[in-house]
């Protein structure tokens, strides 16, 4: 099992969202949960995954699950498909401008299936 | 604290707000009352790029006025209010909107006025002068009902009026009293050559013609004539015939004024009344007229520390004259001691009659310094030969080797790193390469823009850039920052060497090149890039596991993302023919699912707003009505237009719509270092535009001329010509070479036009690759290509047969709901995406 951080402490309940070969390695897919859009990446073939909010502060469009994922000196990010700013899969900051941080969610791998959790 | 004094500049032409900018810039304006009387009704603006008003450029982009600049410096101007007398007893000035304003000192910055000879008839409708951009309105209205203009005066900016004649669509000539072109500038070998080249493009050129009458018919210019009896038909005419200083307030209030016109300065600009400064081109020193922008800079400098007691204050003592210029096309420099009047000077001449090359290097007596010289066709070596005069830098021992580019792409001359800290670097501005490099350093600049802002280099004629990013080469590789061509932090590769090691190790995935010659995971540029060198090596699907995370948004879902997330679908339109049932076919699909829908610019029909859910079944509907996937989302072949050719057209002469299709079909799904774009036109009218396309052909009577290497889009650029009177087979044979060619050697998201910039040897190299095969690559080029266009899918068709490719798109992957976000409202009875304050407003009715 692979998690990914930072993991809320506050996590009551883990969902499933899909299986681990609905997602195609090294590229991510939208999530619903809640009524919120979250994009979940899977990096390299295993089971390394990450999740943040699928809405992309600059163009206001909910696309970051479209982007490619990458590393810029070792921090994992994505870059977003209409403007190419990067976001850190890790922390939500964004690394083209200090000012920005979108959400990140606890997301994890259990039998084969992806699963994020709420608080 | 004492009073503060007055200080009124007349003219608010380059020089004058120059000198305003000076002030404030040395912290010396809190110390005055300034004023300035700006006759024009538009403030100072870019007189050198005047031309440019007729290729774009508008007022506001001329303007050399920062916005606010007046007020926040409270600085008095004047708009539209000519200074029409000097008091100088009252020590006052008297404005034409009846200002009368006291004085302690006074700048004239009042340029000069275009000289019209007097000729007969000179006043007639029709005939203009070529100064302000209030000239350059009246001469393009004008321009609109004429065939013919003439411009009189062919010294340097008679040449550029003769240009931007020839831009509004005129049969252009050029009437010269001397008997050769910019008399001033250029010798005798060089007036010939230069009129070569002027006359092949299209440019009639007359010297030794002494104009007698102007002719006009009901208040219009219809013709000229000249004391020979010769006499020319002509619309509409320009005069360029020289300048005169505009020292008119000079004159009236007795200050001293040359001969020939002009206001006397010492060496601190002042004029004969102390109180009184002249700057800019009204002003004479030592019997002369300075008509460049560079050395009234340079006066309103010392002006500037004079009326300031700087003691760092410098003085006016001359000023150099050199010059570099494209006119029409053709680059002419003159600098130094161009005519070899020195005593001793000798010369060394480099004259190459088929390219239209003259280069002339004016030497010292003992060889050892440069003096000056005359470059027309090719003035490359400007930068570097204006520092050898300036800085008096010895002269290698085969000085000839400066005239004759290398051939091995070795620079000549002097390396940035041996000028002297003092070298004037940027004439115009009078930057020095000290003030250059320490902008760079202290401000850590790393770019073009940045150091023209700052250092305000580059921002005149634009010459002196190459020098410049020499310099900042060089000072950023002193400063350890690497200046690589590496593809990015995860690849110390170029593309090109990329390419090559992907083809030579029979590398197919991106994971295992990276394993083997790069670090890290990747990004957003290299992965692209190299998905675009296997697609172009290997043809595999790009939406194949191995590939479909390299691909951006556009290529991964197969369509062009918008705004507001969703894409737009545009099948392929081979040469723009399509027949009225495919159209049927488009509008039902666009109206079944509800799409916007435009004629693009390249032939075709673009269906914008399908969600990403959609984009299969829209695609399912296309395929079953016979189209396949436009690439329009590719850095692939997009569109090869056509005209109508000679099928229905009654002057083509041959099938140029039957050649466009063939062609795209050909080189369709192609992929590349950039987007690639085509036209075939079916006879020289050019109606598909091919000269503006990576590659373009136009049917001759004999066959096909093949054209390469062009641009439209943000910096247009003409194709060149690679060959004439193709069969279709050689064509064809040529077009796959050039194309694997520069899917070879170009560098990312460059497309053939910069390539070709960076080509060293330009077409007469890439004509010995592609024709002569002088690298012997050729068969590998054609297989290269064969094998891409052997191995050609539909990437739509094949994806909408492969279930595991369809289950990606979604907008959800545990819901099949769409993306709640899309939001459309309705303009021109289509629908468009709402605005964000449109979305605000739908949330809340909707609550
Ligand atoms: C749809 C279209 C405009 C239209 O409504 O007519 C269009 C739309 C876009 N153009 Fe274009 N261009 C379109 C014809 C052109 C043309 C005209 C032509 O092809 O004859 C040009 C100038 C010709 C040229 O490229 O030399 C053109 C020069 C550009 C450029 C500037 C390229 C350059 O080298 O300077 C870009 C930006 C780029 O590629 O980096 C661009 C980029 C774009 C992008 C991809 C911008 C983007 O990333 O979203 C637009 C995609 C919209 C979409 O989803 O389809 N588009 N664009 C045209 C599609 C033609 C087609 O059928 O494929
Ligand atoms: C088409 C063209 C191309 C050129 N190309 C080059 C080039 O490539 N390189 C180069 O170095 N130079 C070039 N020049 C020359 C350059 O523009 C001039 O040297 C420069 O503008 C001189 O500046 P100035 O301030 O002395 O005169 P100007 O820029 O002419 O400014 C004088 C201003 O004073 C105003 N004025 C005059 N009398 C009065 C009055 N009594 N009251 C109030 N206002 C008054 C005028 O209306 C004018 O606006 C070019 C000029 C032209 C026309
Ligand atoms: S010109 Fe600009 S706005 Fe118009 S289609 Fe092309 S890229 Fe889009
Ligand atoms: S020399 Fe003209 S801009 Fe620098």
């Amino acid at each position: 099992m692979v998690q990914s951080l930072p993991v809320r402490d506050a996590v009551t309940q883990w969902i499933y969202v899909c299986s681990l070969s609905d997602i195609q390695p090294n590229t991510g897919v939208c999530a619903l949960i809640n009524g919120q859009q979250i994009a979940i990446f899977r990096v390299g073939y295993e089971e390394e995954v990450y999740a943040i909010s699928n809405y992309d502060p600059f163009s206001k469009a909910y696309v970051l699950s479209r982007g490619i994922i990458g590393d810029r000196k070792g921090i994992l990010k994505v870059a977003s498909p209409i403007y190419k700013q990067n976001f850190s899969l890790i922390t939500g900051k964004c690394l083209d401008d200090n000012s920005v941080r979108i959400p990140t969610y606890p997301v994890r791998v259990v039998e084969g299936t992806v699963q994020v959790g709420i608080d | 604290m004492t009073a503060k004094r007055n200080l009124i500049v007349i003219g608010n032409g380059m020089v004058g707000h120059k000198f305003l900018e000076l002030m404030v810039a040395k912290k010396c304006a809190s110390d005055w009352n300034l004023v300035t009387f700006c006759e024009e009704t538009r403030v100072a603006y870019d007189r050198v790029n005047l031309s440019s008003y007729f290729s774009g450029k508008t007022a506001g982009d001329l303007s050399l006025v920062e916005p606010g600049f007046y007020q926040e410096n409270n600085i008095q101007i004047y708009i539209g209010d000519r200074a029409i007398a000097i008091n100088r007893d009252k020590q006052t000035i008297a404005s034409a909107n009846g200002l009368e304003i006291p004085y302690d000192k006074v700048v004239i910055a009042t340029g000069s006025y275009p000289f019209v000879p007097p000729i007969k008839g000179k006043d007639v409708s029709g005939t203009f002068v070529y100064r302000t951009i209030e000239d350059l309105e009246k001469i393009s209205d004008y321009a609109k009902s004429c065939k013919t203009g003439v411009v009189v005066g062919g010294g340097l900016l008679g040449l550029e009026a003769a240009n931007a004649l020839k831009n509004l669509g005129l049969e252009t000539h050029v009437v010269e009293f001397a008997p050769r072109l910019m008399p001033v500038q250029i010798d005798d070998a060089g007036g010939i050559i230069l009129r070569e080249k002027i006359e092949a493009l299209g440019v009639k050129i007359h010297t030794s013609k002494n104009t007698s009458e102007i002719v006009s018919e009901d208040g219009k210019v219809i013709k000229m004539t000249f004391t020979d009896g010769s006499e020319l038909a002509t619309d509409l005419i320009v005069f360029s015939a020289g300048i005169r200083p505009r020292d008119e307030l000079a004159r009236n209030s007795d200050l001293a004024v040359g001969d020939r016109g002009g206001i006397i300065i010492d060496e601190n600009c002042q004029t004969s009344d102390p109180n009184i400064y002249a700057i800019g081109e009204c002003a004479l020193y030592k019997n002369r007229i300075y008509g460049l922008v560079a050395p009234g800079y340079k006066m309103a400098e010392v002006a500037c520390d004079s009326l300031n007691n700087s003691d760092i204050s410098e003085q006016f003592t001359g000023a150099d004259m050199s010059t570099k210029l494209k006119l029409l096309g053709v680059d002419v420099a003159s600098f130094g001691d161009n005519f070899a009047k020195t005593p001793g000077a000798k010369e060394i001449v480099f004259t190459n009659a088929p390219q239209g090359i003259y280069k002339k290097l004016v030497l010292s007596e003992d060889s050892k310094h440069l003096l000056g010289g005359i470059l027309i066709g090719d003035a490359s070596a400007y930068g570097t030969l204006l520092q050898f005069v300036q800085n008096r830098i010895t002269l290698p021992p085969y000085p000839e080797d400066l005239l004759i580019p290398p051939r091995e792409g070795k620079s000549i001359g002097i390396g940035i790193e041996s000028l002297p800290d003092t070298a004037q670097i940027c004439s115009c501005n009078n930057v020095t390469k000290e003030h250059i490099c320490n902008a760079i350093r202290d401000d850590k600049l790393t770019d073009i823009p940045s150091i023209k802002k700052c250092t305000k280099a580059g921002t005149g004629c634009g010459g002196c850039v190459p020098l410049v990013t020499d310099l900042l080469k060089s000072e950023l590789k002193k400063a350890g920052i690497e200046v690589n061509n590496h593809v990015c932090e995860h690849f110390p590769y170029s593309r090109q060497e990329l390419y090559h090691l992907l083809r030579v190790n029979q590398i197919k995935t991106f994971d295992q090149l990276l394993q083997q010659f790069g670090k890290g995971r990747g990004c957003e540029i290299c992965k692209p890039a190299v998905a675009s060198m296997l697609a172009s090596t290997w043809n595999e699907h790009i939406m194949d596991t191995p590939h479909t995370g390299l691909q951006d948004t556009n290529d991964r879902f197969l369509a062009n993302i918008q705004k507001d997330g969703t894409y737009s679908v545009v099948p392929r339109v081979p040469g723009g023919e399509i027949t009225p049932d495919k159209l049927i076919a488009l509008g039902q699909i666009a109206k079944d699912f509800g799409l916007y829908t435009k004629i693009t610019g390249g032939q075709r029909i673009d269906l914008f707003g399908a969600r990403v859910d959609q984009l299969p079944h829209i695609w399912k509907q296309l395929v079953d009505a016979g189209f396949e996937s436009g690439h329009a989302y590719g850095k692939a072949l997009r569109t090869v237009k056509s005209c109508v050719g000679s099928t229905w057209c009654r002057f083509g002469v041959q099938d140029s719509t039957g050649l466009a299709i063939e062609l795209e079909l050909r080189y369709r799904g192609l992929r590349s270092p950039h987007k690639l774009k085509s036209a075939v036109s079916g006879c020289t009218r050019e109606c598909a535009e091919a000269q503006s396309k990576d590659f373009g052909v136009i049917a001759t009577e004999k066959g096909w001329n093949v054209y390469v290497c062009g641009n439209g889009g943000m910096k247009p650029q003409h194709a060149v010509l690679l060959a004439a009177d193709l069969d279709k087979e050689t064509l064809i044979k040529y077009l796959d070479r050039f194309l694997v060619f520069y899917i070879r050697t170009a560098d990312r998201l460059e497309r053939t036009a910069t390539w070709f910039n960076k080509l060293e040897g330009g077409i007469d190299y890439l004509r010995q690759v592609i024709i002569e095969d002088s690298l012997g690559i050729c068969e590998d080029l054609e297989a290269q290509m064969q094998h891409l266009v052997d191995t050609y899918q539909c990437e739509w068709k094949t994806a909408i047969e492969d279930e595991e490719k369809l289950k990606r798109f979604r907008h959800f992957i545990n819901s099949d709901r769409p993306d709640p976000n899309l939001i459309y409202v309705e303009e021109r009875e289509q629908k468009r995406p709402a605005t964000e304050a449109e979305k605000q407003l739908s949330v809340i009715s909707n609550q």
